[in-house]
């Protein structure tokens, strides 16, 4: 349940400070560290909750955005990247890049809190 | 010790963020920062527009006078209605802004040379060359004189201005154009003196070319001495067919130039060797800037009213140069295609007239050779006395390194671009100054501002009389049954090769004697052949009193084939002129290949030689998608060519002017012993046109061999037409497209170049018009609108284009979205 919670809560906190903010493309980094602060769980948990916060998050929101799109650019920028035109690699990349963040802030959230304790 | 985990944890993190903030260096172009990039919500992805993406707006200004509508047809070109035309150019500059904003920004940047400030000191040396070039000095003058002298156009221009500011101040950066984040920079601020920039880099395009064709020019002569020179690069064109019809008697020159008494030996004859120095030049503008237009009177049409033709060749990008418009006003109706940069219709159609350009190609930027007195080049010598120099500073920011400094120095010719400070192969280490007809201040804004209102032909000529730069031919055809042409611009009043070369610049009869009265520049109303016509090619014959320049700037035979079309029409419609704009008839060819068949030794030739011959003689001379002939055709032409004048050119160091077509073709026509066709390096025997057509061929074969395994032989596979994104990144370009045409006809399409906007106005009561470009209205690579044009424009195909009033577009089935804009209330 702590683990649904914090994932939730997290993907939800990325979403609203990229959202309704103007701070800088990785401020979930602290939204996510912050969630991992104010509750607990296992480092191990703790960074898997933060990488399926904001992969999942990003992942969805490519996702929605690509189909609605027809997958037009991102065709084009899995060209230029080199994914061979693939729009789901580019969305997978995405999706991790996003999740490693994510996972490592949350981490070290975790570890702050064992720290102090 | 638990702090250990915390610590390293922290620091994997910082460090992961901190390279996915950063751009990294791959090969020789750098990413864009790939955590940003990615991020949905800051990065690429904001940019991929839903394809059913509903355009409908409501927009408020405090910069308006009035309300102004909007309305998007299902090619998302606005329909624009004002009370008020500084409101028209206000939503025109919005309008620019909201789908073109990133182009905007890099084409001024390029202008300006301001690339080095986002790129990096890679573009440093493309900087420099416009820096020197005066590009910023001639803008500068532009602005200055207008703001003094012109309050309508300072309001038209601050007016669109505006608009462009007013969408960049509402633009969140999350949304700002792919581009941006692609390259990791961010738009600026619009100002007047970017639009004065764009329009100083169409003079450049367009006239530009000198810049480097008049050192190359003077290198090639000085390799082969002026008389072998001469052969080469001769200004006698037999078969030309000039804009203004051969046998018209014009007026006697108001300016009767002066060679001076020693050109001939100071000039012409002069041979400089000097060592060169190595540092790299941008490219020039292409060689095959052109266009095609024409107007047919109602005495050739089927409805007996006139129809009107203009399709610019320039090269072809993504987004497009172009921007299709409507723009109506209490003061006028008028429909076209707008430069994303400036206000107004620059090739369209009104509800009296419509108008196309082709460029004149005359010769308005000359290099003199200065003597500075010492190092400090702080004076020159001119006219037997030492001279003062200004120096213009022209700060170059370079990203991630210190600001590269130009101090230019400016001369009564113009700026010293060339100089110790900076060099080219082609300078070979010579102080010139350059003076060009660009650097004037301009008035070029006023000419389309009034063409849009134009109501007839005395307002078209009043309309372009303001036109200084670059020359253009200015065809017109109005809705009363005129039809007209005429070569405006800032003409030299030149001697015979005044310019050719660089001149002396110590020597005051070297300089340009007067520009050639407007009344006096080339103009044709109503012939009786029932058609005006330009293609680029010399606008009059040798009867005209002034010298045009060298002949290698004009392009001898689509203008050719237009005409002998035009000539034989009749009973002409829309679609008939559809079918010349994309007409792929290649008349060099219809000459050319009887004539390389007259001197083809077959029986010496190998199988393989003499089956392409076969291919090359059963082609019906088209230029199509799937000709296999054409592009045997060209190769052999080419080799022949290089056969007959390689030898010749083939020692020197630095590129020398390749000679023209015309030239080996008129002399294969007349003259079977030619000297230049010995190949000098065989000493023992000489050679004619026999020997190098044969061995023209043979070369070709291996080529077109080689051409065959590749399955490249096809035209079009062969030509690989492309129309690349201003970065020149493959994946955001169209490559490989399956159209026909080339060099010498008329649809004029080679490898990156070709017809950028095809129009065809029929002046009927009710205006019947087609046009595209091969782009689409959205500049956005994630936008469904971004390529719209770009397979009809490859198959030949057409769109009615809309022109209606308010009223009936608002209820049309074509219509889609509104966009409102509204004042502010006070």
């Amino acid at each position: 349940m702590k683990f649904i919670t914090t994932l939730l809560l997290a993907a939800l906190m990325a979403y609203a400070i990229g959202m309704y903010t103007s701070m800088p493309w990785w401020s979930f980094a602290i939204t996510n560290l912050i969630v991992a602060i104010a509750i607990p769980q296992k480092p191990f948990i703790s960074f898997l909750s933060g990488a399926l916060a904001v992969g999942l998050l990003w992942a969805s929101l490519t996702i929605i955005v690509d189909q609605a799109n027809h997958h037009i650019l991102a065709t084009k920028v899995a060209n230029i990247l080199p994914l061979k035109g693939s729009y789901v690699l580019l969305i997978l990349v995405t999706s991790i890049v996003g999740a490693l963040v994510g996972g490592l802030a949350s981490l070290t959230g975790s570890f702050l809190r064992l720290a102090k304790a | 010790m638990r702090l250990l985990p915390f610590i390293a944890s922290a620091i994997v993190t910082i460090g992961l963020v901190a390279v996915l903030n950063t751009q990294l260096t791959v090969g020789v172009s750098k990413t864009p920062k790939l955590g940003y990039f990615l991020s949905p919500q800051h990065g690429f992805w904001k940019n991929a527009e839903k394809v059913n993406t509903n355009f409908d707006a409501s927009i408020v200004a405090n910069e308006l006078k009035g309300n102004v509508d909007v309305y998007l047809d299902d090619r998302l070109v606005p329909h624009i209605y004002a009370d008020h035309d500084e409101d028209a150019y206000f939503v025109q500059g919005y309008l620019h802004a909201k789908f073109r904003l990133w182009q905007m920004d890099f084409q001024t940047r390029v202008a300006s040379g301001r690339l080095s400030e986002i790129a990096g000191a890679d573009k440093l040396s493309i900087d420099r060359f416009f820096r020197r070039l005066g590009m910023v000095y001639g803008a500068e003058k532009t602005e200055a004189s207008i703001n003094a002298t012109n309050p309508e156009m300072k309001a038209t221009v601050d007016a669109y201005t505006a608009g462009v500011n007013a969408y960049i101040k509402q633009l969140d950066p999350a949304d700002m154009p792919f581009e941006f984040k692609l390259m990791n920079y961010a738009p600026e601020k619009w100002t007047p003196a970017k639009t004065y920039l764009f329009l100083m880099f169409m003079s450049y395009d367009l006239t530009g070319r000198s810049a480097t064709t008049d050192l190359q020019l003077t290198n090639t002569r000085d390799y082969l001495g002026y008389d072998l020179f001469d052969k080469l690069y001769t200004n006698n064109q037999d078969s030309l067919d000039p804009i203004i019809p051969k046998g018209t008697v014009y007026q006697k020159p108001s300016i009767v130039p002066v060679k001076p008494a020693k050109a001939d030996s100071a000039y012409l004859h002069q041979n400089n060797a000097v060592a060169y120095t190595n540092v790299q030049s941008p490219e020039a503008p292409d060689k095959n800037n052109g266009s095609n237009n024409w107007a047919v009177s109602g005495s050739k049409t089927k409805s007996g009213r006139p129809i009107l033709c203009s399709d610019p060749h320039l090269g072809l990008n993504m987004p497009s140069l172009w921007y299709e418009v409507q723009i109506t006003t209490p003061t006028h109706s008028t429909y076209g295609a707008s430069f994303p940069g400036s206000p107004a219709v620059i090739i369209g159609f009104n509800d009296s007239l419509a108008w196309g350009v082709t460029n004149a190609g005359r010769d308005v930027l000359d290099f003199y050779e200065i003597k500075f007195k010492d190092s400090s080049e702080n004076e020159y010598w001119y006219n037997g006395k030492w001279n003062t120099v200004t120096k213009r500073t022209e700060v170059i920011k370079v990203k991630d390194s210190a600001d590269v400094v130009e101090q230019i120095p400016m001369t009564h010719w113009g700026p010293a671009m060339y100089d110790a400070h900076y060099q080219n192969p082609q300078s070979k280490g010579r102080n010139l100054a350059i003076q060009w007809t660009a650097h004037n201040s301009s008035t070029g804004v006023e000419t389309f501002y009034r063409l849009n209102r134009a109501k007839n032909y005395d307002d078209y000529i009043k309309a372009i009389s303001l036109w200084t730069c670059p020359g253009q031919n200015f065809v017109l055809a109005t809705k009363s049954g005129d039809i007209a042409i005429k070569q405006q611009g800032s003409f030299v009043a030149r001697w015979e090769h005044q310019g050719d070369f660089i001149m002396p610049g110590d020597d005051s009869t070297y300089a340009w004697q007067g520009i050639i009265p407007n009344e006096e520049n080339p103009t044709i109303k109503n012939p009786a052949r029932g058609f005006v016509s330009s293609a680029n090619q010399k606008s009059t014959d040798a009867s005209y009193p002034y010298y045009l320049g060298t002949a290698s700037s004009f392009p001898l035979y689509r203008g050719i084939s237009v005409n002998k079309h035009l000539i034989g029409m009749s009973n002409i419609t829309a679609e008939d002129m559809q079918a010349l704009q994309t007409n792929n008839d290649n008349v060099f060819a219809a000459t050319a290949r009887p004539a390389l068949m007259k001197y083809l030794q077959v029986d010496k030739l190998s199988p393989d030689a003499k089956r392409m011959v076969t291919e090359m003689t059963n082609w019906d001379l088209n230029n199509g998608v799937h000709s296999k002939g054409i592009t045997v055709f060209k190769i052999v032409w080419d080799s022949v060519t290089q056969a007959v004048w390689g030898d010749e050119l083939a020692g020197s160091p630095i590129p020398l002017t390749k000679p023209d077509d015309f030239v080996v073709l008129d002399q294969m026509l007349k003259d079977s012993n030619w000297s230049i066709a010995d190949d000098i390096r065989t000493k023992d025997k000489v050679e004619n046109f026999k020997d190098q057509v044969t061995l023209g061929v043979e070369n070709a074969t291996k080529k077109l061999l080689e051409l065959e395994k590749e399955n490249k032989i096809e035209w079009a596979l062969f030509k690989e037409t492309r129309v690349m994104h201003l970065t020149k990144t493959p994946a955001l370009s169209r490559l490989n497209l399956p159209i026909g045409g080339g060099m010498n006809i008329i649809n004029a399409t080679t490898e990156m170049h070709g017809p950028s906007w095809r129009m065809i106005v029929h002046l009927t009561d009710e205006i019947e018009a087609y046009g595209l470009y091969p782009g689409g209205q959205s500049g956005n690579p994630g936008s469904a609108y971004y390529d719209t044009f770009v397979d009809s424009w490859a198959a030949g195909k057409y769109y009615r284009l809309l022109f209606l009033a308010k009223e009936k577009l608002m209820q049309h089935e074509r219509t889609k979205w509104h966009i409102q804009f509204k004042k502010a209330n006070a």
